[in-house]
């Protein structure tokens, strides 16, 4: 395998944006990636997408995309995998650098979520259609089951959620591309409405439109493009239980823990190598899980990790340095591709505000479905 | 959504019927061709039990465009003595009160009309014991 980095990216801000259609989305992110290397031309492209059909009614993303960005011809194709669809198709992007088949690869990620579906019903079908949907569950529902049993198993806390969604709106206040660039107090998070109890609304991330690419080379290859590349060290990707009543634990994510041990496996680091991380956020207590299936805490205590201020910038390990997907936005195609550009920036020392002192080792996790799907990828400065 | 999903996916939403894996034993609701747990592909067909236990529980209040007038309900995953796990509204009663822990009877009921058709959807909903 050839060494694999990343040497320009581009994204959008997140929001709803409802001057600019998918379309638009996508090429605005990839021009800029494009551009951010000075690259003229690709050998091949992957785009993040969960489902362009339900929300817009537009499938068949891969050449769409390729013909709007100017380069109908090359290889793409459209990758799903949820709301993990972005960290797979960075992933897939890797591997075709990695094995020495393509030297330009695009991985990009769109999301137009705000153009009049049913938005919660467009999601809950990345759930078990036959065993869950069916009876009226929603993502957010999903999620709180899971709350519900952290908080049975381990006596985490409300107070514990909230704190996750006070930390990653502080972060997300200084991040320019951010749907929600506002700080949030614990009280009004415990005062929101309910969504799925236990689950308020600030615990959610938001229903969000935007795009992100990132362009991969051979690292033999960076310096052509930019004098800081940052290397993809570790992939990982791993499938777990599609249904929710399937899992043994419901608390406790199983795909999360796989593809981590083999991202942290190949790219031959421990978790207390790692200086910044970006975790799927998508509901407060998804961090939570996610915290202890990378084992960066231990199990059963993710609840503490953001109310100790572990997790905050200037803390041990800056978790969701971007806002995370409830503050950033979760436009759920491109979140993977996103969360690989803040590692991106906070390794090369652009991300200003936020910026981790001297970080040179850095972790994205994305996930699909409520846990059935995850990928995560280990980068570090050249 | 075209017909026959709905008679195909009748044996496990009508009449509750899972299969025990000749292998290990395990229980899969609704019913496979594959032994998640040890590969076996030869299952015995059983009957679940109407009766449960809530391993976890909700209370949605933003529900699809499907289930707009039923909001608030609760969902529970309930285990059955059987060791089957399915996902199931808890209904005639306070949603909040459904939580890990509460026995429920399930109880044959609509759950919802779908689409522009209107198509009537039943299955098993549970319903607090005693
Ligand atoms: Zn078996």
């Amino acid at each position: 395998m050839r060494e694999v980095a990343i040497v320009g990216a581009g994204m959008t801000r997140f929001g709803e944006i409802w001057q600019s259609s998918l379309r638009d989305l996508f090429v605005e992110a990839a021009t800029e990636a494009m551009r951010n290397a000075s690259a003229d031309h690709l050998d091949a492209m992957y785009v993040g997408n969960m489902s362009g059909g339900q929300f817009v009614g537009q499938e068949h993303l891969g050449p769409l995309m390729a013909d709007h960005l100017g380069m109908a011809g090359i290889p793409a194709a459209r990758v799903e995998s949820a709301c993990a669809s972005g960290g797979v198709a960075l992933r897939l992007a890797f591997m075709e650098v990695a094995s020495g088949m393509s030297d330009l690869v695009l991985a990009a990620g769109v999301e137009k979520m705000n153009d009049g579906a049913d938005v919660t019903a467009v999601l809950a079908s990345a759930a078990d259609q036959e065993a869950e949907a069916y009876h009226g569950i929603t993502f957010p529902g999903l999620y709180a089951m899971i709350a519900r049993a952290h908080m049975e198993a381990y006596g985490t806390t409300e107070e514990d959620m909230a704190a996750v969604s006070v930390k990653n709106h502080r972060h997300g206040a200084l991040n320019p591309k951010a749907q929600f660039r506002r700080e949030v107090t614990l009280e009004e998070v415990m005062n929101s409405s309910l969504v799925a109890a236990p689950l308020r609304l600030l615990h959610c991330s938001p229903v969000s439109d935007g795009a992100a690419a990132v362009l991969l080379c051979p690292l033999e290859r960076a310096k052509e493009f930019t004098d800081r590349p940052v290397k993809i060290i570790g992939s990982g990707l791993a499938t777990g239980s599609m249904a929710l009543a399937d899992r043994n634990e419901p608390a406790f994510l199983d795909s999360v823990s796989l593809s981590a041990g083999r991202a942290y496996k190949m790219a031959g680091i421990k978790p207390s190598d790692i200086d910044v991380v970006e975790v799927h956020d998508c509901f407060s207590i998804a961090e939570i899980c996610c915290l202890e299936a990378l084992c960066l805490v231990e199990r059963g205590k993710g609840g503490e990790a953001a109310r100790s201020g572990l997790t905050a910038l200037g803390g041990k390990v800056p978790v969701n340095t971007s806002g995370g997907l409830k503050s950033k936005g979760h436009p759920v195609g491109a979140t993977g591709v996103a969360q690989a550009i803040e590692i991106f920036e906070q390794l090369r020392g652009e991300s200003g505000d936020r910026q981790v002192a001297d970080a040179s080792i850095g972790l994205a996790q994305n996930m699909g479905g409520s846990g059935a799907s995850s990928a995560v990828h280990i980068f570090q400065r050249v | 959504m075209p017909s026959p999903r709905y008679w195909r996916e009748i044996p496990s939403r009508y009449r509750l019927e899972a299969s025990r894996c000749c292998g290990c034993g395990k229980v899969a609701y609704p019913a496979r061709k594959v032994c998640p747990a040890c590969g076996a592909d030869d299952w015995k067909q059983i009957q679940l039990s109407r009766h449960g236990r809530v391993v976890t529980s909700t209370v949605i209040h933003v529900p699809p465009d499907d289930f707009l007038m039923e909001a608030p309900y609760a969902v529970a995953v309930v285990e059955t003595s059987e060791g089957a796990r399915l996902m199931v509204q808890v209904v005639d009663c306070e949603p909040a009160e459904v939580v890990p822990g509460t026995e429920v009877n399930l109880e044959f009921r609509l759950i919802r009309r779908e689409g522009h058709g209107g198509i009537l959807c039943y299955g098993y909903k549970g319903v607090p014991a005693g």
